[in-house]
């Protein structure tokens, strides 16, 4: 497949969209900013290749690690920054966190902070569809950690046999947390597992966004065709630690020398170097593109530092639909 | 009027909800063909077909995660765990996500689920067939829990269980399956989060569940002839829990008897004793009496089975106490 100038440019964009998003809220974090994050650099190629395959009404369910797929199929910038500093304008009304990103509008059925959970809702997303004849895909993102809980096991054989219209994403960045792929699972290429499930598994270069785009675009055709789910393992990196909690970016359980060749591999720079060497874009148009994102989210963060911050009472909003909540709180 | 099973009533509620709303399915082990390991469900694959009952493998978190995200887009999944025992293996999609998105979600999403299951004792199925865990379910925010006890309720309340956009455990009880009892043939709905009172009764207010109002009402005929006349509430809903059904109801008899088959120890009884502890404490003339299972695995054999559960003759012992 010959990918064309107009999509490896947007695909670009949205990459370097994710990694200066990334580098704001590692900003906003050391002066403050609550909460629990988990960046996505290093890994954008994974959720700008398979999310650029996908239409707007197709479904994503993503990880603790979701802000980069949330903003690559298209969530909110606005809005994820005011749910990051609990205000009423989040996407989800401040109430969810950085670990819990949910926006239907745009096919996000949220981020879950168990590890493995993305599969199941998946399945579920994709037999609703399936029931409803609906057309629509659902891709599950999940780590290499995953791969090796029950709940993945079930729902890869569920997939096989329901031949749901659905793409497992392993973004296999080599550590489930601390522990390395080579201690926590019993084969290194996971998407060998999918065999054993009759679900056809593709070993993918995560770091190149082109790569990911065209096995996501197959695998969307097949999904849509009928012909069930696809398993992409998606060999990837994070260049920050598992969290921002972790300010060694990881030196503690990997090496710098380890790192720094990752870093060689930066799917940015692969892929601007792509556009470069085809000649097609020019340095001024990268500049702009650059200006563009870094404008984006400075207005995003203005907008939300100015939102309202969510009243204490929220607390009690939500947990049932209006009417049986009243019940509940009265009776509880 | 006429008489149905409780398993009839249950499918009864199951079939019409289906017809009414092309949204509503259900998955489950062995549901289709084979009916259900209680044969709940039996011949309503022959209506609705493989797609809308659907047999699922035996993978309980697959299940309840199929549910979760086909509700999250439009379906309304009931999903039958085949013992309440086995819910534990569906627990993180339950506790960790149903009970927590739409809140997560600052209510821009909503769950129109059930899982249904059943529990209990009476049937020699040993200890990881026989708990009842109600409890756990109730003590997580975010899940209504239903407990019914007759043909009737059982109807009623599923229909309102499917029809409801919150997720909802609904917990029958095995033992119950072949009792009998009036169902009308016209439609009817019984709202969640409302208690039924099923018997009046000046003396004890006796707040029972699911299997055990059937000993409670046992105990009240036995009772009455000895002059003493129980009120026995039925919560149903034990999450909402409609609080002041039960408290009205102790201010008119002081007396109070809570009675369950789930453990005594950190059981229903112990929230509504605390509830009554707190609201009307003033009204009660005798201290609060709880029966329920004792602290201990549900043995296999029936002799032993029958010394841990509670039966009838506890409720008549326990009310004679209270009275003296």
């Amino acid at each position: 497949m010959e990918i064309s100038r107009e999509i490896l440019i947007g695909m670009y964009s949205k990459m370097l969209l994710l990694r200066r998003f990334d580098e704001k809220v590692v900003e906003l974090y050391r002066s403050g900013m609550k909460g629990l994050y988990h960046l996505t650099a290093g890994g954008e190629a994974v959720a700008v290749g398979v999310c650029s395959a996908l239409s707007q009404d197709d479904y994503i369910l993503s990880t603790h690690r979701g802000k980069g797929h949330y903003l690559a199929k298209g969530g909110d910038l606005q809005a994820i920054l005011a749910e990051f500093m609990e205000k009423q304008t989040g996407c989800n009304r401040g109430k969810g966190g950085p670990m819990h990103i949910i926006d239907p509008s745009v096919g996000m059925l949220g981020a879950n902070g168990i590890v493995g959970s993305s599969l199941p809702i998946a399945c579920g997303a994709a037999l609703s569809a399936k029931l409803r004849r609906s057309g629509q895909v659902a891709a599950a993102f999940f780590g290499d950690g995953a791969a090796n809980s029950g709940v993945w096991h079930e729902c890869m054989n569920l997939a096989g046999i329901w031949k749901l219209p659905v793409i497992f994403v392993c973004e296999n960045n080599f550590y489930q947390e601390s522990v390395p792929v080579s201690r926590h699972s019993s084969i290194q290429d996971l998407y060998a597992r999918a065999a054993g499930y009759n679900i056809p598994g593709y070993g993918i270069d995560g770091m190149d966004v082109s790569a990911v785009y065209e096995a996501a675009v197959e695998a969307v055709q097949r999904a849509k065709r009928g012909d069930g789910a696809t398993m992409l393992e998606c060999k990837t990196y994070r260049f920050h630690g598992h969290s921002e909690a972790d300010p060694t970016k990881g030196l503690r359980y990997r090496s710098g020398e380890e790192l720094a060749a990752w870093l060689e591999k930066c799917p940015l720079k692969q892929a601007k170097a792509r556009l470069l060497e085809r000649g097609w874009i020019a340095d001024a148009e990268l500049e702009a593109i650059d200006q563009r994102c870094t404008q984006g989210i400075e207005e995003a963060v203005n907008f939300a530092k100015s939102s309202p911050d969510v009243p204490a009472e929220w607390a009690l909003k939500d947990v049932f639909t209006d009417d049986q909540g009243e019940i509940c709180h009265e009776g509880c | 009027m006429r008489e149905i099973t409780y398993r009839e009533a249950v499918r009864e509620a199951m079939r019409e909800e289906m017809r009414r709303d092309s949204a509503v399915f259900q998955l489950g082990e062995d549901i289709g063909v084979f009916g259900g390991s209680y044969k709940v469900t039996l011949g309503l694959v022959d209506e609705f077909g493989t797609e809308r009952i659907l047999d699922t493998p035996l993978a309980e978190a697959g299940i309840a995660g199929a549910a979760v995200g086909s509700a999250l887009v439009g379906m309304r999944p009931v999903a039958e765990i085949m013992y309440i025992d086995f819910s534990t293996l569906a627990s993180d999609m339950i506790i960790n996500t149903a009970a927590k998105m739409r809140f997560m979600s600052g209510g821009t999403i909503k769950l129109p689920i059930v899982i249904r299951t059943q529990e209990g004792g009476g049937v020699s199925a040993g200890p990881q067939h026989s708990q009842c865990l109600e409890m756990m379910f109730a003590h997580v925010p975010g899940l209504i829990v239903v407990l019914p006890a007759t043909p009737y309720d059982a109807k009623g309340l599923l229909k309102s269980a499917i029809r409801e956009d919150n997720p909802v455990i609904f917990i029958e009880h095995k033992g119950m399956y072949a009792s009998k009892g009036p169902v009308p043939e016209e439609e009817y709905l019984i709202p969640l989060g409302k208690a039924d009172m099923k018997r009046e009764g000046k003396d004890i207010t006796v707040v029972a569940l699911s299997r055990s109002v059937l000993f409670a009402m046992e105990a009240a005929e036995r009772l009455a002839r000895e002059g003493i006349e129980i009120e026995i509430i039925d919560p149903m809903t034990i999450k909402p829990l409609d609080r002041e059904c039960i408290i009205q109801s102790v201010k008119k008899t002081g007396r109070l008897l809570i009675v369950h088959e789930a453990c005594k120890m950190y059981g229903f009884g112990a929230e509504v004793a605390a509830l009554v502890a707190d609201e009307a404490i003033d009204y009660l003339d005798a201290p609060i009496k709880r029966i329920g299972a004792l602290d201990v695995p549900i043995p296999f054999g029936m002799r032993l089975e029958n010394f841990v559960l509670p039966n009838a003759g506890d409720i008549v012992e326990a009310a004679r106490q209270l009275m003296a």
